[in-house]
């Protein structure tokens, strides 16, 4: 067949013209992606950076095993006593605390309600609960470190007075209930979305043999979400970690190495925000102390929400 | 074969048979079925017999499932569903209050479209109905209960050395004899599938058809298929609806070869559908 021939069917088409748009457009989009991504990989490698520049002062197992925290170097090379210590145990087990109770609360509360929103509630319920829910979702953590600071403390240590505890003014329980309330949404929201995922043929097959509805969410509906309720609880858990504002307010800036959820305490993040607040000089181990403590709480959050949305992902593939 | 001619509200004729040879375990009258304020069936009147296939053909959307459901009150769980009329199983009323829905579909059981064992092993899969209705008391019982069950369902020699291992890992049609298993272990007197091999091969299919064949023994069975084919092979009788109405009802030889109305011998020649 020669080039020339005229064909009836065309699909010969105007390539140049399409070629350059797909690639422009192509370009484009990938510049936006990357703008998002080269930010990522820039904060990455500096806190990687100064957080050498630090183990260059510091010992790294005397910042990972130590048990005080006085971050409190000389600001003048003559001055003597204050040499500061680096150890991030107490502030370790003070994000833990505080994490821990956080989830105490939140997840039976948050399970539940899940539970209740995706199987009982009537579908005006629903309507009416679910955005209400992710409304406390959007509520900025400082109003929630307010709340924490200015109502939950001292309602606490008022109740504990009467009971004859000493639960001091800025405590580890009053940061933790509060953040609690605030990963609620978050638990609910995620595991009810995983209850949801579970298929109706499911329920079908069990309310077919004659299970009534508690039996056939406590032998098939829950057992086939676990997966990936606990993907929504690390990453509660994760956020838990995170958060910074809740216990700037209310859990204080004491570094005790406690586990008594009614004394003040204090966490990574909370050390971050106070040692980079104020005049600072740069080059101190106080200062690049914060990068350290930055670079290890990424680490964490970023392994724990790896793990989270691995098992999410690879329980919504399950029933694809 | 008697048949009594009825007029209808859509002035077309609803043939009712009398006298079918058998005993009557079900009885449907004046049944009839909404969503909401759509009416999906119109009275509906039916007898069902024991220890025969009666399968259920028709369009799509005229309702087959719909009355399916209405057996075991699987309808129960859609809220926009409303039944009104009687249905009787055994001469009692499936909608009377005193009756227990977790004890009328334990005898009623249902075998689905999709093959849907739960992600749990085959043995819990079969153990899940026993378990929840309290009928084996010892493991050695239940373990007996597991065996009878897959031996019914022509499952065993293929599942018993893997019953610790998980249902959904077995093929599709392994997975629907699963399905019916899981169903025969509570006992029910009657087990209605809804086009149970439409997801599986013709060698599946036949598979099951057989098992069908051979349950029929000691389980009434209403099955939903839109294979003719299927229809004729394995029911003793048939029921065919259109547009929400039973149209005509009888042996499923007589349909076939003679149907009175002309619908249906247009549906079964596949004219209309
Ligand atoms: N859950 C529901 N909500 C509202 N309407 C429904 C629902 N289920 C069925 N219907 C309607 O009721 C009518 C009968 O549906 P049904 O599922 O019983 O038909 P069918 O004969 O089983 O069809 P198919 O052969 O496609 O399975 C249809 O018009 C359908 O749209
Ligand atoms: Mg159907």
């Amino acid at each position: 067949m020669s080039q020339d021939e005229t064909h009836t069917i065309d699909i010969i088409g105007k390539p140049s013209r399409h070629k350059i748009q797909e690639k422009i457009v192509t370009y484009f989009m990938l510049l936006c992606s990357s703008v998002a991504i080269l930010t990522t990989i820039g904060i990455l490698a500096s806190l990687t950076f100064e957080t050498f520049a630090f183990f260059q002062k510091v010992s790294f197992l005397d910042f990972l095993f130590g048990l005080e925290w006085s971050p409190q170097t000389a600001l003048r090379s003559d001055q003597v006593g204050s040499s500061g210590s680096f150890g991030a145990v107490p502030l370790i087990t003070g994000t833990l605390l505080i994490s821990a109770i956080a989830m105490f609360f939140a997840t039976p509360l948050g399970l539940l309600s899940a539970i209740y929103l995706a199987e009982y509630a009537s579908k005006n319920v629903r309507a009416v609960v679910k955005p209400l829910l992710e409304l406390l979702a959007g509520i900025p953590t400082v109003v929630y470190g307010f709340f924490a600071a200015l109502i939950i403390a001292p309602f606490l240590r008022g109740g504990g007075e009467n009971v004859g505890l000493v639960i001091s003014s800025e405590s580890a329980l009053a940061a933790g209930l509060t953040m609690g309330v605030m990963i609620i949404p978050l638990i609910s929201s995620l595991s009810d979305d995983v209850i949801n995922a579970v298929p109706q043929s499911l329920r079908d097959a069990s309310y077919g043999l004659g299970a009534t509805q508690t039996e056939t969410i406590k032998e098939v509906i829950l057992p086939a979400a676990i997966p990936g309720i606990a993907g929504s609880l690390l990453l509660a858990t994760s956020r838990a970690i995170g958060e910074t504002m809740i216990v700037v307010m209310a859990a204080g800036l004491a570094a005790n190495l406690t586990a008594n959820p009614f004394e003040a305490v204090t966490t990574v993040t909370v050390q971050i925000v106070t040692l980079l607040t104020g005049d600072q000089e740069f080059e101190s181990a106080k200062t690049l102390s914060a990068f350290a403590l930055g670079f290890f709480l990424f680490i964490i959050t970023l392994c724990l929400n790896i793990v989270a949305l691995k098992i999410v992902d690879h329980y919504k593939e399950q029933y694809d | 074969m008697n048949s009594v001619v009825m007029p209808n509200e859509l002035g077309t004729t609803d043939y009712q048979t009398e006298l079918i040879a058998g005993k009557s375990i079900i009885q449907a009258r004046d049944v009839d079925v909404f969503y909401g304020d759509k009416q999906a069936l119109f009275g509906m009147e039916l007898d069902i017999y024991e220890n025969s296939v009666t399968s259920l053909i028709g369009p799509s959307g005229c309702g087959k499932s719909t009355l399916l459901r209405c057996f075991n009150r699987m309808n129960d769980v859609i809220s926009t569903c409303r039944v009104t009329g009687s249905i009787e199983l055994d001469s009692q009323d499936i909608h009377a209050p005193e009756v227990d829905v977790v004890a009328l579909r334990q005898k009623v059981g249902m075998v689905f479209q999709k093959p849907n064992p739960f992600p749990k092993s085959i043995y819990d899969n079969i153990a899940y109905g026993p378990r929840i209705h309290n009928m084996t008391p010892s493991k050695v019982e239940l373990d007996e209960v597991v065996e009878k069950s897959l031996k019914r369902a022509g499952l065993w020699e293929e599942a018993k050395d893997r019953l610790d291992k998980p249902g959904t890992g077995l093929s599709g049609g392994q997975q629907q004899r699963l399905c019916i298993a899981r169903a025969i272990a509570v006992e029910p007197k009657v087990i209605l599938m809804d086009e149970p091999c439409s997801a599986l091969d013709p060698i599946a299919t036949a598979k099951i058809e057989e098992l069908i064949d051979e349950l029929r023994q000691r389980f009434t069975i209403i099955i939903v298929t839109h294979s003719m084919q299927q229809a004729a092979r394995i029911s003793q009788h048939t029921a065919f609806f259109h547009m929400g109405y039973l149209v005509e009802f009888g042996e499923t030889g007589d349909i076939f070869s003679a149907p009175k109305d002309e619908r249906t011998q247009n549906y079964i020649t596949g004219r209309i559908g």
